[in-house]
């Protein structure tokens, strides 16, 4: 539907100047395509936006939350207490495959078609890499730790306090804690096995108390969101393998845009990795 | 120059119209269509707009029907309904001992679920904005179609997808969704907690979802039409005020859409997978259910940041057909053009950020009501410069009153009176005593209900030659005209009474409230002008079908001495729209009866000295 030669004399109107929104033209050059991508970038980020707004909502309708830096500190290779060691290797790898895509549509505009599969297939790598890295965090968190969509042990003490008996994982009798320490409730034989504690301080002072479940919205909110970011990459890395083989074939260069396909996926792949920005700031950092 | 002839037309076009290769391309005679291509999967936005239409119209049927029979539950009470057990089946019980009929309660509910479900999504969203965006966006900025034809066919497939799950979920044993047409949690998020949450709500989510996907397919389709493929000279304070009402309308949509969608993502999750996004404190036969944490609140935040603009995405293109149909059977310039323009701006914005009036008791706190009490009664600013607008428009001019022109004033007055009342209940503290109260349903119904009809038919009345080059019937069309609007004012004027009352809406039967009883016969006055109503839609049903095979034919390119571009391309519609060139506009689309010329088309070029903006 493009529409690029004008073979008439120039109007007469008196205000025609030419300019991008006198019709007959695509405004700003940018063809319907990348609008259409754009347009629908903007309604997807709205709504990652409902999810996130979700999100804020649950987590400040609960008293405690459980505190990231414990939670995801698990590194694969039997390494425990590396806060946020591992989901900062996976957004680097993220962060890099965008790096990667911009190569790849750069090469694309200089209609090198070694260059953009090359960088193409890396980005594809760097997704997949990514999307590993969810799997492993995932299984860790489902069958070590269990938490499940429905159930979180990551639970919060809102008192200062002494374990009374201590089997689960790092925790003994008569380690103390403090108030805002988050624990993992210890899970044999399918059940949940909270650990008793003494209260040392504040009205409940040497009161017996037991570990409880925290807020059922962590689990539920953080399965939700980062498997919908995740599925958003599984979209992109199909659609990147799509435009490789196009590319590798050769259909690009015969296309009158050129690889402008490239460019559109482009777009979308950087968009999955902003949203991962924001799902990393939400559930990892705050 | 107003009475240009036909032919002088067609060479203006070519010889100063701008060539844009269209035919020189693939589509000339590689364009063969068989019967599948053409009008089932077809990619040609007139076909495209056709389908939405008709579909809107069956659905529209079906939501209409729904409201008659429980508006013959309202009404008549104590009469026997067992007549249409035929068609209901198990939702009639019949007292063997008697031999009466009564509608099952649980029935009751999933038909008032239904019909807004049905009427506010497929009729008034797909049925309005999708027919008329497609036909009059390409049509009237001069494109060979929209920007992806393809995806406009898909736009219509996934609408057409969503109608066979809802229509199928009509079917099943436990019904349909039962739970209003808002969805709430926790009736939509517990498969236990009626009947028709099981199954029924599955489905009408599933069903849903692929609707919003068609809506945001739709909408990047219209969006990117407007902004990239405006024929040349066609700026955008050029193009119709209809298009401008289509363009504005598919943003809000694409903005508000997903978030409804987030919600419905998030009610999945709660109804299939066992998260507590909603729930909270739920206690079923006594026991407390082990799902806590969640917000039923929030669902509503989700639902209606969605909802509220939805009743603007409604109303917006009934407000733009009006406004073009006005003008052109007025004949005079719109009063007022970028006024327009700049009012369905801020309404578009504002309609964002005031959805939680509709949650005034819901628990919300009350001064964040105060915020959205204040920018709901600001609304009505932009609402009254579009009715002033309006009004001065109609002010001296030389008014032809055919069907169109006659729903267009229809319009006009329902708007106002429906819109006044708004203003009452957008202050949350009114609202408190207003609240699910029939004042509510009729405040809807007029204001975006039954105006949004209105715009609709005026639109369907004055375009329909474009679509089959043919006409419809005068007569026909203004007892539709003068029945509906009769009708509207008899179901729904009564209803501000009732509401005002404290007459609750969604209840199943007033026999029981000693405080309701004397409303008897108000109930049986409004459930038989439903009645009437619904069979003086049938005869607009009538006129359109037959009129599409045996109406007036067309002999004019342009019968209604209009300025707008669709009305220069030919009486038979052809692939691509304008046989040649396509045409260049010199001038916005409002030159009527301007230097003694009762109507200039737009893409007649501009004399010396002549001013081709406003």
């Amino acid at each position: 539907m493009a529409s690029d030669t004008l073979t008439h004399e120039p109007n007469t109107d008196h205000n025609t100047d030419n300019g991008d929104w006198q019709g007959g033209k695509e405004p700003f050059k940018a063809s319907y395509g990348k609008l259409m991508i754009w347009y629908f970038l903007l309604s997807d980020a709205f709504t990652f936006a409902g999810f996130l707004i979700a999100y804020g909502t649950l987590r400040f309708s609960v008293a405690t939350w459980p505190v990231p830096d414990f939670v995801f500190s698990t590194f694969p290779g039997g390494f425990h207490h590396k806060p946020l060691l591992f989901v900062t290797l996976m957004t680097f790898v993220l962060l890099a495959s965008s790096y990667t895509m911009v190569r790849a549509v750069q090469e694309g505009k200089q209609e090198n078609k070694n260059g953009v599969v090359k960088w193409l297939l890396l980005t594809i790598i760097g997704g997949l890499g990514f999307l590993s890295c969810q799997a492993w965090e995932w299984t860790n968190l489902l069958t070590k730790e269990n938490m499940t969509i429905f159930n979180n042990p990551f639970g919060t003490h809102t008192e200062n306090g002494v374990y009374l008996m201590g089997d689960g994982h790092d925790i003994k009798e008569g380690d103390s804690f403090t108030a805002g320490q988050t624990y993992l409730i210890p899970y044999h034989d399918g059940e949940y096995k909270p650990l008793q504690y003494k209260v040392t301080d504040g009205p409940d002072k040497d009161a017996v108390k037991e570990q409880i479940m925290g807020p059922k919205a962590f689990g539920g909110l953080f399965f939700f969101i980062t498997g919908f970011h995740g599925f958003h990459v599984s979209i992109g890395i199909f659609l990147l393998v799509l435009v490789c083989v196009n590319a590798a074939s050769g259909l690009y260069v015969k296309r009158r845009n050129g690889y402008e396909m490239i460019e559109k996926i482009g777009l979308y792949w950087h968009f999955v990795d902003l949203v991962w920005v924001f799902v990393f700031l939400f559930f990892y950092l705050l | 120059m107003a009475n240009i002839s036909i032919h002088e037309d067609d060479i203006l076009i070519n010889e100063q119209g701008f060539n844009d290769h269209f035919h020189e391309h693939h589509h000339g005679d590689k364009y063969k269509t068989n019967f599948l291509s053409h009008y089932v999967f077809s990619t040609d936005h007139k076909m495209i707009s056709k389908q939405f239409l008709i579909t809107g119209m069956f659905w529209a049927v079906v939501g209409a029907a729904f409201s008659v029979i429980f508006r013959l539950q309202l009404g008549f009470p104590e009469e026997s309904l067992a007549w249409i057990k035929p068609l209901l089946g198990k939702w009639i019980v019949v007292d063997p001992s008697t031999g009466i009929g009564k509608l099952a309660p649980e029935f009751y509910y999933a038909l008032v679920t239904m019909h807004g479900t049905v009427i506010v999504f497929f009729v008034l969203t797909a049925g309005l904005s999708g027919t008329f965006s497609n036909l009059l966006i390409p049509l009237q900025v001069g494109a060979r179609d929209m920007a992806s034809p393809f995806m406009n066919m898909l736009s219509y497939w996934f609408f057409f997808t969503a109608g066979v799950i809802m229509f199928y979920s009509l079917f099943i044993s436990t019904g349909p969704f039962a739970g209003g047409w808002v969805a709430y949690p926790p009736l939509s998020a517990l498969p236990q907690a009626s009947s028709g949450s099981g199954t029924g709500m599955t489905l009408w989510l599933i069903s849903l979802i692929c609707f919003v996907i068609s809506v945001v397919l739709g909408g990047i389709n219209y969006i990117t039409t407007v902004l990239n493929l405006r024929t040349k000279g066609m700026t955008m304070w050029r193009m119709p005020l209809s298009v401008w009402s289509f363009f504005i309308t598919a943003i809000v949509g694409l903005l508000t859409f997903p978030v409804l969608a987030s919600g419905f993502f998030m009610l999945i999750a709660d109804r299939s997978l066992g998260t507590s996004f909603f729930l909270s404190d739920i206690f079923i036969a006594g026991q407390a259910l082990d799902r806590v944490g969640g917000s039923p609140i929030l669902y509503q935040h989700l639902f209606w940041f969605l909802g509220h603009p939805e009743v603007y995405i409604i109303i917006l293109p009934a407000m733009g057909i009006v406004s073009e149909v006005m003008s052109v059977h007025v004949r005079k310039p719109i009063f007022g053009y970028r006024a327009m323009v700049y009012s369905l701006m801020t309404i578009a914005f504002m309609s964002c950020i005031v959805w939680a009036h509709h949650m005034f008791v819901s628990g919300i706190n009350p001064f964040l009501s105060n915020f959205f009490s204040f920018f709901t009664i600001l609304i009505a600013v932009p609402s009254s410069v579009k009715v002033f607008n309006w009004l001065t428009t109609l002010y001296g001019g030389n008014i032809r009153l055919n069907t169109p022109m006659l729903f267009t004033l229809g319009f006009v007055t329902l708007f106002i009176s429906g819109g006044l009342t708004g203003v009452f209940m957008g202050n949350h503290v009114l609202d408190i005593q207003m609240h699910d109260t029939y004042f509510i349903v009729a405040h809807f119904h007029l204001v975006m209900g039954v105006a949004a009809f209105f715009g609709m038919f005026a639109g369907v009345y004055h375009w329909f030659p474009k679509m089959y080059s043919r006409f419809m019937n005068e007569t026909l069309g203004k007892i539709h005209f003068w029945g509906t609007l009769i009708c509207a004012y008899a179901i729904f004027w009564p209803q501000h009474y009732l509401g005002l009352a404290g007459v609750p809406r969604r209840y199943y039967s007033f026999d029981s409230f000693e405080a309701f009883k004397h409303f008897a016969d108000m109930n049986k006055f409004i459930t038989i002008f439903a009645i009437i109503a619904f069979f003086l839609q049938l005869l607009f049903l009538i006129n359109f079908f037959y009129s599409i095979w045996h109406g007036k034919k067309m002999t004019n390119k342009n019968p209604w001495k209009s300025n707008t571009l669709e009305w220069t391309t030919p009486i038979e519609p052809t692939h691509g729209n304008w046989p040649g060139n396509l045409p260049v506009v010199h001038r916005w689309a409002y030159d009527y009866n301007k230097d003694d010329r009762e109507y200039v088309m737009q893409h007649i070029p501009l004399k010396d000295g002549e001013v081709g903006d406003h």
